[in-house]
């Protein structure tokens, strides 16, 4: 089991959740994620690690409530336990001898983002971040964002906040500035990522995305998270979870998210009526 | 009937199973044990050979006879203490070992009638056994520290024997429950959860650790175990990812590797109502494969209520690599065999969900060089067959996960890690592998020899 040591509310959906787990800290990088049982006889569930605190012992995890276990999991409190977290998994970001780097972030993608800044900052690359949300409630990070990053542009969908539009539209304008990056490193939804590769391979300039298709044992063993990378299958907890974003099929990757919508829906609804049950 | 009677019979006591009838939906074990007379019944059909045939034939080496014996005497639990100088899991062995290619292939009734029912008997006497409690000792430990990395049948056997040997054993599981492939890929029709829980019971109980949640090789290195102060490393790791075949369509949603559809189902408990972790319900399933796990896929989709359910196999039904009471009863339970067959496309309909498979007929040519006559491709033969969702159950490559990140281990090009054919030890010295992690997929029993053999070779190492 797992102890809860600091839950923070980031925003009405958006939870961040500091864990004791130390051996998990020992070897945990930047890029890799944990596995994560919320219930007894819960699914596990791939969170990326968002912070590594060796000294202390833990990780932070920063997620959105989207379903039936992320709801379980927001339920915990401080002092509760987490039945099993598993990691580190996948591969550490490649992030060594990049002179100026490109990132873009999107909605809860964000958190997977930022240790990445965090770390390019600590390695003195120079950053341009744009981050986009839909509405003004769903903005977390942005402070921290702003103190490393070297420039910073936040988007909303609808307006409510920083600049209206989405993040490609920002995108294009800094790679019509004729600045060289190194890379552009994209963490959002599929759509934004795919949008992102499709605009900066017009740009030849190398691009990495991080995938998080469904998985279910997280450690190499059953081929649910498999994806096309330049033609190739791929396996996201072990080859990745970060591809070149100009060679992902990102059309097969959103198709496969969408195989088991209906159910997750009726469990996430389900357990929302649990809960209120209780309450009553 | 006396027991006399059935001392001559040519053929077995037959075991009593779920009416095929019955087992839509139904995940609970078919086979339901022999009865204390069954038993009795079928021991003494045993002639207790003086030459012993059936021992050489397991691959662990049960002393056969001599249990057998025990339980004509009545003597059950001394019969368990028999296998168990061998086997740590009787329960699961004699349910699910392919014993008519082993220790019953060469009883001396099989040459003229039906061989012993050593593995019905073996289940009986485990089964038996844990009716009861039974206080277990645990072990004294000499304070030399092993680790062991998986705690699938490789594992829990090595871990047996050097915990029989005085050695403080901890096993690392990267799942949060233990058992490999017993948990996670047999399903419990074949194989119920609570029987392997039972025989792991029985090595914690006598002291081994399992600890949860590590991954090794990502949360702990080698360096780590050796940091601390484990003399030797046991790897059985066993099956990684899914082959695939490398065909059109594969990467659509609907196309499942068993592996994944088992374990959604065994590990995290799919076919339950309710259950947190889902599972597409398809209607007209194609499984692609003829081995075990694909029986085991193609039987768990039955009872989720397809309609119609195709076993796809390249060879011919001879050739069938499972066991034979899986390919009995899958076809009682009405499993399309679609034999000399492959599959060469799986094709989408216009969203993209799976609508059918193009398949082309298979000739038998010559043998190749795993003994069996090798598949050739009938071009002129094509059929299509409408299906709405595909497992691939060709194989698994080994897990990727301890090669990635330790240096200095040979591997085969297949990522078969390279052992010593007598201690198992592998590339580097002190770290021992056995199980699919050596052999690619391969059966329950023959990691366990394997697990046998490590521990043999660690406990001379360590003592030498």
């Amino acid at each position: 089991m797992y102890l809860i040591k600091e839950k923070y509310i980031l925003t009405p959906t958006v939870t961040k959740m500091i864990i004791s787990a130390p051996l998990i800290t020992k070897h945990a990088d930047v890029g890799q994620f944990v596995m994560i049982r919320a219930e007894e006889d819960g699914e596990r569930i791939p969170l990326t690690i968002a912070e590594n605190n060796p000294k202390d012992g833990t990780i932070t995890i920063i997620f959105q409530v989207v379903g039936r276990s992320t709801y379980i999991l927001n339920q915990l409190n401080e002092n509760d336990r987490i039945p099993d977290v598993a990691g580190p998994m996948g591969k550490p970001s490649e992030l060594e001898g990049l002179s100026r780097v490109l990132l873009v972030g999107g909605g809860v993608g964000c958190a997977i983002l930022y240790p990445i800044a965090e770390k390019l900052h600590r390695l003195g690359t120079e950053i341009y971040t744009i981050i986009g949300f839909r509405n003004e409630s769903l903005i977390f990070l942005e402070d921290q964002f702003v103190k490393i990053s070297n420039r910073y542009q936040i988007m909303t969908d609808d307006g409510s906040y920083g600049r209206k539009g989405f993040v490609t539209d920002v995108l294009k304008c800094a790679l019509d500035e004729q600045i060289a990056y190194d890379k552009v490193i994209a963490i959002g939804p599929v759509p934004m990522m795919k949008a992102v590769s499709d605009l900066t391979r017009k740009y030849h300039i190398p691009t990495v995305v991080s995938m998080n298709p469904i998985m279910v044992d997280g450690t190499g063993m059953c081929g649910g998270c498999r994806l096309s990378v330049g033609g190739q299958m791929k396996f996201a907890c072990v080859d990745g979870p970060e591809f070149d974003g100009h060679l992902v099929d990102f059309d097969m990757v959103m198709k496969r998210n969408q195989l088991y919508q209906s159910q997750e829906k009726d469990a996430y609804l389900d357990v929302c009526k649990g809960v209120s049950h209780e309450q009553t | 009937m006396s027991a006399r009677g059935y001392h001559m019979n040519k053929h077995r006591v037959p075991m009593r199973m779920i009416d095929k009838h019955l087992r839509d939906n139904c995940f609970e074990e078919v086979n339901l044990g022999y009865s204390d007379e069954e038993a009795l019944l079928e021991a003494n059909r045993c002639l207790d050979c003086k030459h012993q045939p059936c021992v050489s034939g397991c691959p662990v080496g049960i002393d056969i006879p001599g249990f057998i014996k025990e339980i004509t005497l009545g003597n059950v639990d001394e019969a368990y203490k028999i296998i168990g100088f061998s086997s740590s899991l009787p329960a699961v062995c004699g349910r699910v070992c392919p014993q008519e290619t082993q220790c019953e292939a060469v009883c001396v009734y099989a040459k003229k009638g039906e061989a012993v029912a050593i593995g019905h008997l073996e289940r009986y006497v485990a089964d038996h056994y844990y009716q009861e409690e039974h206080v277990v000792e645990k072990k004294e430990t000499s304070h030399i520290k092993i680790a062991i990395v998986g705690s699938g049948p490789a594992g829990l056997s090595c871990a047996h024997d050097l915990i029989n040997e005085g050695f403080e054993v901890d096993i690392y599981e990267a799942l949060h429950t233990s058992g490999g492939v017993l948990s996670y890929g047999i399903p419990s029709f074949r194989l119920p959860k609570d029987v392997v829980q039972r025989e792991i019971d029985e090595l914690t109980k006598k002291g081994v650790r399992i600890i949860h949640n590590v991954i090794i090789g990502k949360t702990l290195t080698f360096d780590d175990l050796k940091d601390m102060g484990y003399q030797a490393i046991f790897i059985g790791t066993g099956a990684g990812l899914p082959k695939f075949m490398g065909i059109p369509g594969e990467m659509l949603p609907g196309v499942y590797s068993a592996n994944e559809y088992l374990t959604r189902l065994n590990l995290m408990h799919a076919y339950k109502e309710k259950s947190s972790t889902p599972i597409h319900i398809g209607n007209r399933i194609a499984v692609v494969g003829g081995g075990n796990v694909a029986l085991d896929a193609a039987r768990c989709a039955k009872r989720l209520g397809a309609d119609i359910v195709y076993l796809i196999y390249r060879r011919g039904k001879e050739e069938i690599p499972a066991r034979l009471e899986e390919v009995i009863h899958a076809e009682e339970e009405g499993i399309v065999f679609k034999l000399l067959t492959n599959v060469k496309e799986i094709i989408p309909d216009d969203s993209g969900n799976i609508k059918s498979i193009r398949c082309v007929e298979m000739v038998l040519g010559d043998m190749d060089e795993s003994g069996r006559r090798k598949p050739i491709e009938n071009p002129k033969k094509q059929i299509i067959i409408p299906v709405d969702e595909v497992i691939m159950a060709i194989g698994t490559t080994p897990n990727p996960m301890i090669l990635q990140t330790v240096q200095g281990l040979d591997q085969t090009a297949k990522g078969c890690l390279i052992v010593d054919e007598e201690t198992n030890e592998t590339s580097l010295p002190m770290v021992f592998a056995g199980g699919d992690a050596v052999t690619g997929s391969a059966t329950v029993i023959l990691a366990m020899e394997a697990g046998r053999k490590a521990a043999k070779a660690i406990s001379a190492k360590c003592h030498s």
